[in-house]
Formats: C-alpha cells, structure tokens, sequence
C-alpha cells in the first residue's frame, strides 16, 4: 500500500492519483518481469542456429518482413511491456557492439531468468541471485578466454576468414550461396581494413540492393554504386579517367537567403537580367570545365537549360545525388565536396578510373558504377535478388558477416561455435561453483544449468533429441577433455566443431555472456512496477 | 500471476502450426486464385478498381491480377504485387502466373509433408536439391539454335506464338507473333523495350493492328504548318515557349503606367521573336517540344515554314531523340555545335479518326512503332499487356538463345529426373524431392484442366511417354490428347522457365521456414471528420 502516516498518525499519499496505477510489488513484480522476459526469449528460440526458422512480421503500415536477425525481430516487434523493452535493448546493444550473436543473447537471458525463477521460488533473495550470477559470468568470460585459440590469416590467405563468416550466414536464409557471400564480405572488409591499427570502418563499405536476377549475381564492387543516371538521356555512359567535380550547389540562379526584390521597370532592366540570367548559367558550367572536371555530381537539380549546356560543353552530370552517397564519393575518389562554384579548384577534383552507367532487366532502370577510384578503401557490395524481402535479408545477414570479419580483425581469438562453447563453459562454472561457500553457490550452479539451454535450443531447432544430445555431448566433453564438442547441426557426422569449422569469435561470445548477465541483474533488482493502469 | 502482455493492444501473434498454417493458406489461395488464367484456355478475370469510377480491366495477365490485389494475409503478400512475381515481369516479362502457381503447388505438397511430422528444414533442404536437379535437366535438354538465324527466327516465331496462345491476341497470334519478332529483331540485341512504341487507338478490329518502321508521335501539327517534309531536319528541344519567365529569384515586374506594361509586353516578345530566330537559325524544318509551345511563337514557325510540335511528353521526346540521332537542346546559341535529328520523310497520317505525326526513314533502325488497333479500350489495354509479355520473352531469348518445347513438356521432364533424384536420395530429404516432382506435375495438369481436358488421363499418358528420354511429348490443348510439341511448334524460352523455377522454389522456401507471425497493430488514421 502506497499509504504513509505522518508522525499524527494522519495518513498521505505518497504516489498520485492512487486508484489509476497498477502496482506490483516483491515477489509477484520479479515473477510479471521474468515472465515477460522470458516470452520474448521464447520468441526468438525458434531462431537460433543454422537451421531456425524465420520469423514473418507485419509493420503497422501493412509492409511484410521475413527474418532471422534476432535484433531485427525485436525492433519490429514493437513490444510494449518494458521488460520485454529491456531484452530487445540488450539486443540492439549486442548489433552494436559486436553485430552478431543477437539471438543467442537474448536466449541466453531468458534461460538465466528461467533459472532464478526456480530459485526465487526457494526463498532466495533476489540481490544473491544477481552477486551469484556475476562471480559466474566472470569464471565463463575467462574460461572462454582459456579455450580460445589464435586464429591465424593474412591478407593473402583469407580461408579462415571466409570460414568463420560461412558459420554466420549458415543460420539465415541465404546459407544456399553462402560460399559466395562470405567471399564477398571478407574482400570487402579486408579492403577498408586498417590492418596496422587493426581497425575497420565499415562505413566505407557500402550495400546497396536492387530488385531483380538472381542472388548469385551479388558483386562486390571496388568503388561506389549510386542508383542514379545521368542527367541528360544523351550523356556518354562510360567514361574513363574521370575527374569528379562533387558539388553541393544547384546549377540554378543563385537564392540568396536574404529576402530581396528586384524591380522590373524598365525594358533595358528586363534585358539586362536576362542577359545576366544565361551568363550566370554559362559561367557556371564554364567553370566547372575550366578547372578540368569531366563529371559533375551534384547534391541538387539543375535547370534545364544548365543541363543542356553541360551536355553540350560534354561534361555529362548526375543529379540530385544523396548526401551520405556524395560522402562516401568523395572519399572514394579523393575529391572535396565543393559548396561553391567559385571554390572550384583542380585539386579539390575526385579522380576515378571508370565511371559507368549500366541497365537492368527490360524496365527503365539504371545504375552508376565509380570503379577504380584514387582511394580503394570504399567498396560497394551490390545485392540482387529475387525479391525485396530477399535483399533486405540477404543486406542483414551481410552486416552480420561483415561484423565478424571486422571482429576478428580486430582481435583474432575465436571459440569453437555449435554450443560447444557454452557446453564447455557450464562445465567449468559447475565445478567451480562447489568452491564458493554460502547462497552464491545455488546462483552459479544456475547459471551453468542456463548456459546449457543454447546447446539445447540449438538441438531442439535441428530436430534432435534436446536432452539426449546435450548430455551425451557434455559427458563427451567430460571424458576426452576436449571443449570442441558441439551438436552437429548439420548432420556432417562428426560433433568436433574443430573438424566441422564452425567458430565464432571470442569477444562476440564474452560480450553474449557479459551483457545477457547485466540485464538479467537489473530485472532481478527491480521490486516495484507501477504503471498507470488501463483506462 | 498475471500474464503479461509483451506486444501492444490489436497487435497478433501466431506461432508455430499455426502460424504455418496461416501462412501456406493465404499462399495457395493466391495461387488457386490466378490458377485458372494458366494456359492457352486458360480464363480471364474482371478487376474492378477501388478508385473513382470504378474502372474495369479484363485481363490475363499474371501480373496484373495480382498487382490489383489488396491482401491482407502477410504470406499471401510474399506471393504476389511487389515481390515474386513483379520481379519476374520486370526481368523476364512472363511466367508471372506460372511462378505463384508453381509456388502454391510446392506449398500444398509442403504442407502434406509437414502434417506427416516432417521438419520444415528437411523439406527446403529436399526442395533445393530438387531445384538444382530439375535446372540441370532443363539445362541438357535446352537446344540453342542461334547459329541457324532462320532456325532461330522461326524459334522466335514459336515462342512468340506460345506466349501469346494464352491471351486475348490468341485469334491473331500468327500475325502478332510476326510483328513482335520483327520488332525484337530491330533492337539488335539489346533488351531496351522503350525504343518499340505502342501506340493504341480504339477503332477497327485487332487484325489491323501494324507494325511500322518508323515513328509515329500521337500529336498534331500545328495549324498553318507543312504537313508533308521531305529530308527534314529535326531539332528536338526542351525549353519554355510559352513565356520565357526570369529565373533570378525574386524578380519581378513593376511598372507605374500602361505604356510602360507595353513597353515590358514587347521586350517579351522581342525576346521570344529572337528565341525564334536562334531556332530557324539552326537550319531545321521541323522543331519538337517537350514544353508548350503558345500561339506567338506558333505563328512564327509557321512563317518560316517550320513544323512545330508542342508538348511531346518526356519518353516521346527521349524516343524520337534517340531515333533521329539529334540531342535535347535547351539552349539555342550556337547552332552549328548542335546535333540535329534527320529523318527522310514527316507526314501527318490518319489513324481510324485521328491524325498522327509520322517520322519514316530515321537514321537509327532500332526504333519502330506498333500500332495497336481493337474494338474497346479493354480490348486495346490487354493487347497491349499481351505484346509486352511476348516482346519481353522475346529480347530475353535473343541474349539467351536457348529454347525448350512447350506444353508441359519441360515440367514433364523435370519431373521425371527430379523423380529419379528422390529413389536416389537417402533421408527423410527424398520425400521433399518427390513432393517437389508432385508439384512440377500440377502444371500441366492445371493447364489441361483448365482446357477441359481429362487431365488425370492426359498426365499418365504424358507420363508414360516422358519414360523414353528422347520424347517430345506435351499436351496437345487444340486435338485434347497427347502430342509432338516439336511437330506442332510450341516453344518456350529457356529463360522464362528457369526463372519461374528458381523464383518459385524461393518463394516457397521463404514461406516455409516461417514459424511465427507477429502482426504489429495497423497503423491508426486519423480521424479529420
């Protein structure tokens, strides 16, 4: 009761308008949270793996997704409750950090909330729970980093790299080419790759989709793709050595941004402003082929007769050019986005080696290749495919390939993938958890049992005996001592996930475990929800 | 304890079987529903629009249909406007009915395999082996003919022929077949479908349609103008002709007496006389417009014996630019930089009741005009529908010169080899394989149902015959048996099929690894009443 009495013993409310909010408190608000936590995790189970099955979402517009990404679920999800609010959070910072693994995450919570439950329910103070956890959480991030091996590759032997990404796309629907697309991710990454600071921005690897042929048609591309055409249908379409000048002014007549009239009174005014108005159109276009540039891109429009001019001075154009595109154009190619014709300058100029324009299919639909720029460090993965559902799978699961490749170029310590990982680190955490005296000890041999659950889930979705699978391969892992025991999803017949290749990155794999364990203790602390009830 | 509600109010949630079963539902209905358009008897359907006026359209089309749909089952939505089959017309241009049907076929027979505890993993994994298979063995059995041209020509025939049997045109195919060939011919390989014009005109029947070499522009010319030019000289622009408004912003005109408005009237006309001028000076005897072209300077052209056209639209413009190799001007003040247009002849010709711009013997042979002619506007738009699907088929077949025969011929031989794959294969994978061969086999089945045909006897027969490897065996539709689809001249493109196989097999593998289907709650509109 949200009653208090003052030192009179009259009483006041502490929380208004009393009768309009819903409360739970103690027990019963962890039990709502858990449960609610819990059912989103449940949601996404059905996912995990090479072979979980895709989830089909509605968006309030009517527009249709299918997907696999776990943070694209959730984000689509639009869940209410806050809980459930908190998990897809947790996801998202999981796609942030690290981009891979956003399923895993949340299942590996929503088994550890499964797991306080039951010790709740023993009378368990849920502040124990929560310490307990976090000893467990620490004996598995360094029990992983134990079983973690370095993972050797350069730039000239890219095998291990295009494996990993292989284990990533093999849980979404793209697995039919996936040979084919972790190629393409590993070049693109190892392109832009800093590999001296060990660094990736992958800002400068852009993908682009458009509709149409087949999924094996996805190239990547060593410069920019800009889905637009030249402005004049008479323009050349190829052309080679370009020099770019990227600008942000419109070849129209100048607006200032004061307000200003001027007066038309007389014939000669009329004339002369005409005169000025096509002098101002021709030293425009002059200027830009004055400084040497034999491509214009342009963030805004150009008038007609602009167009005409630059058509005819041979100086083919593309208009209305998207802002973050002209970026990346403009590191592409060296150039520097020019805000004023005044400022051009030969230098400022972006080189190319071959600008193109290329046609698809039997409808009006073209493309603008820049390849062989002065700076190679920007590549474009360009996706076809069969529809946009497809595209925008295949752009996810790209983003979660090009993640790990950077991942691991970043620091190439992997763990071995198929839940043997987790298997290996239940082990761990059981035995050490004998070791710790007092209530902990239930929380850490707890957590073990949740760490269990992803092997289990993966089993589950593959059509395996969940339990049967699990232990067998646990016991495996106990007797020949080897963490490299996982399920074999694939029915390959060995379950050495060291034979069968199948790895994930290290940190990928702390940062599941480090995160999940962080959101599970701040649902397991909260004792009080209010929230303005129903109307 | 309360349950607690994870998702907003009105928003669903459908998991598992259930949610399977939603989904392969909505899918087959779409595909039942364009079911009975499969085939050269296969049969229409009236689409009444939602918009004002109710417009009808009668059609056949695949695409169309399922365009015009508003569907509100999200599988369903897989299936059809802007995904599968819209990609199939955009890229091939025909086999949209073919590829919803195929992937409904693949649903059922899915959805059989399901109910008998089989994981839905297990059957994607059968399906894409299947799919593999049965490209291979379209694969061998494709005959390329492109180093006979007359072979090759009379493949175009056949195939044109095929596409066009199952439509409105299906009276006339030998002559639509004649002039869509012709056309394709013309673009040289090239897969540009803008350079071939339709023009449609109500009046006549559809046998007077025709194909001409050159160009037709639906436009007049203005009064007073030569009607008749021979070798003339075409200067194709956009620019304003109305009046020519000072683009520096915030100019405007003030003036404090009527002689001084004058005054500013004449500087305009002056201004547009000198445009005028610049134009004549180019030497041209014909000047083309996307904009307005108003009165004054009309009257000037028409002094200088100019033949002015005004407000051609922008495709019509692009077009006749590229057919007479001249450029879009927008600025006239150097004439002897600008390329100009030529064509031998622009005469004004009638059309049933309407005058139209004719532009023969241009410089660039790939363009040309088909003239399309048809008692209603339904009639016309369909024709139109129609051609398109075959001029789509046909520019792909010419870069992909491979063809197969028609009439169920190729489901008939994927099925078999998909057939033999399935007693090869070990694992649970063989009953997808099997199921996968099942649904090959509809096809021709809905085909020969839809014709009236005996189909469960047709298909053994068919069957029996597809046994020997060397069979040309399909359904004949016009005698109702079993025939030789070599002998009665029915072809496919190889292309087409195996777009619709791969896209259908797609589809289907999409919808089936769904095992959850979260609907969010539709947006609210609000309410301005």
């Amino acid at each position: 009761m949200a009653l208090a009495f003052d030192e009179y013993g009259r009483p006041f409310i502490i929380i208004k308008e009393q009768g309009q909010k819903a409360r739970l408190r103690g027990l019963e608000a962890q039990k709502a949270n858990i449960s609610a936590g819990k059912a989103v995790a449940r949601i996404l189970r059905t996912s995990l793996g090479p072979k979980g099955m895709d989830k089909m979402l509605q968006s309030p517009d009517g527009d249709v997704i299918v997907t696999n990404d776990g943070a694209t679920i959730l984000e689509q999800m639009d869940v209410d409750n806050q809980i459930g609010k908190l998990m897809v959070e947790l996801s998202r910072s999981q796609d942030y950090e690290i981009g891979d693994g956003t399923t895993g995450v949340v299942v590996l919570a929503g088994a550890l909330l499964e797991q306080a439950e039951k010790l709740l329910e023993r009378g368990i103070h849920p502040i124990r729970i929560a310490e307990g956890y976090e000893m467990a959480s620490r004996l598995a991030v360094d029990h992983l980093e134990h079983i973690s091996q370095k993972f050797e590759f350069s730039v000239t032997n890219i095998e291990p790299l295009v494996q990993t990404c292989m284990t990533t796309l093999s849980s979404k629907i793209v697995n039919r080419c996936k040979r084919a697309l972790a190629e393409i991710a590993v070049k693109a990454v190892l392109a832009v790759a800093d590999l001296e600071r060990k660094d990736v921005n992958l800002e400068l690897i852009k993908v682009e989709g458009k509709v149409g042929g087949k999924l094996e048609d996805t190239e990547l591309i060593y410069g920019i793709v800009v889905d637009k055409d030249m402005s004049h249908p008479q323009m050349p379409k190829r052309i080679e050595e370009a020099k770019i000048a990227i600008l942000t002014c419109p070849f129209e007549p100048p607006k200032p941004k004061t307000k200003h009239k001027i007066d038309i009174d007389t014939v000669e005014k009329f004339q002369t402003l005409r005169e000025q108005e096509q002098k101002y159109f021709d030293d425009m276009v002059q200027k830009c082929k004055d400084v040497g540039a034999t491509l214009v891109i342009c963030q805004w429009g150009f008038d007609d007769e602009a167009n005409h001019l630059l058509m005819h001075r041979n100086l083919p154009a593309v208009r209305w050019v998207g802002g973050v595109e002209l970026e990346l154009i403009a590191i592409a190619t060296g150039g520097r986005i020019v805000p004023r014709f005044q400022d051009l300058t030969d230098e400022k100029l972006g080189k190319a080696g071959l600008v193109r324009e290329k046609s698809f299919g039997t409808t009006k639909d073209r493309m603008l290749y820049i390849e062989h720029c002065a700076n190679s460090r920007a590549v474009t993965i360009f996706i076809r495919g069969g529809n946009k559902m497809m595209i925008d799978e295949t752009k996810r699961s790209l983003h979660d390939a090009l993640c790990v490749a950077r991942n691991l170029i970043r620091s190439n310590s992997i763990v071995y993938g198929g839940g043997s990982a987790e298997l290996s680190c239940s082990i761990a955490v059981e035995a050490a958890a004998d070791k710790y005296p007092g209530v902990e000890q239930y929380a850490i041999r707890s957590f073990a049992e949740a760490l269990d659950f992803i092997p289990m889930a993966l089993a589950e979705n593959c059509g395996l005996p969940p339990i049967d699978t699990v232990t067998a391969v646990k016991s495996q892992q106990i007797k020949e001592n080897n963490p490299y025991c996982g399920i074999d999803c694939n029915d390959v017949g060995t379950n050495n996930m060291m034979e069968q290749n199948v790895f994930e990155t290290l940190i990928g794999k702390q940062q599941q475990i480090l995160l999940a364990t962080q959101v599970v203790k701040m649902i397991l602390k909260i004792d009080d929800v209010i929230t303005p009830s129903a109307y | 304890m309360t349950v607690e509600r994870l998702l907003k109010d009105e928003a669903t949630e459908e998991k598992g079987d259930r949610a399977r079963m939603a989904s392969f539902v909505g899918a087959m209905a779409i595909a039942d529903l364009v079911k009975t358009t499969l085939g050269p008897k296969g049969m229409d359907k009236i689409l009444q629009s939602t918009g004002r006026g109710h417009n009808v359209t009668v059609t056949n089309d695949g695409a169309t249909i399922l365009k015009s749909l508003h569907i509100d089952n999200p599988a369903a939505k897989v299936l059809i406007a802007p995904d599968i089959s819209k990609v199939q017309d955009d890229e091939v241009g025909d086999g949209t009915t073919s590829v919803v049907v195929l992937a409904g076929e693949l649903l059922r027979e899915a959805e059989k395999l399901v109910n008998k505890k089989i994981h839905p993993m297990t059957i994607i994994a059968g399906y894409r082996l299947a799919a593999e298979c049965a490209r291979n063995a379209l694969l061998q059995k494709a005959k390329d003919n492109k180093q006979d041209p007359d072979k090759f020509k009379s493949d175009l025939m056949k195939i044109a022929m095929t596409t066009l049997s199952s439509k409105i045109l299906s009276q006339d195919k030998e002559q639509f077949a004649k002039l869509a060939v012709d056309a394709v011919l013309r673009l040289n390989g090239s897969t540009n479908l803008e350079s071939i014009h339709i023009i449609k005109k109500a009046g006549g029947s559809l046998k007077d349609s025709f194909l001409d070499e050159g160009f037709i522009l639906d436009k007049k010319i203005g009064i007073g103008q030569p009607k008749h030019i021979e070798n003339a000289k075409i200067l194709v622009a956009n620019t304003a002709m109305d009046t020519d408004k000072v683009k520096i912003y915030g100019a405007r005109v003030r003036v404090d007496s009527m002689a001084k408005v004058a005054e500013i009237e004449g500087a305009e006309k002056e201004k547009m006389r000198e445009k005028v001028q610049k134009i004549i000076a180019h030497g041209v005897n014909c000047f083309v417009n996307r904009q307005l072209i108003y009165n004054f300077p009309e009257e000037l052209f028409a002094d200088a014996g100019i033949l002015a056209i005004e407000h051609a639209d922008f495709e019509g413009i692009e077009r006749l630019a590229l057919v007479t190799g001249g450029e879009i001007a927008s600025t006239f003040d150097n004439p002897e930089s600008v390329k100009l247009g030529h064509c031998k002849l622009i005469e004004e010709i009638m059309i049933g009741e309407d005058k139209l711009i004719h532009f023969s013997g241009v410089e660039m042979g790939q363009a040309c005009t088909i003239v399309l002619r048809g008692a209603s506007s339904h009639v016309l738009d369909e024709a139109e529908r129609s051609l398109h699907d075959a001029l789509c088929v046909l520019s792909q077949t010419v870069n992909d010169s491979r063809v197969l025969l028609g009439g169920g011929w190729p489901e008939m031989v994927m099925a078999k080899e998909v057939d033999d794959l399935a007693r090869k294969t070990p694992g649970k994978k063989s009953h997808a394989v099997e199921a996968f061969s099942h649904a090959l086999q509809a096809i021709p089945t809905i085909i020969a149902d839809n014709a009236g045909l005996d189909s469960a006897e047709l298909i053994s027969q068919l069957r029996a015959e597809h046994h020997n490897d060397t069979t040309n065996a399909g359904i004949d539709i016009i005698s109702g048996g079993v025939g030789d689809m070599e002998k009665l001249g029915i072809s496919e493109s190889f292309k087409v099929k195996q777009g619709v196989l791969l896209s259908a097999t797609e589809a289907a593998e999409m919808i089936l690894r769904v095992d959850e289907i979260i609907t969010c709650a539709p947006r609210k509109r609000e309410n301005r009443m």
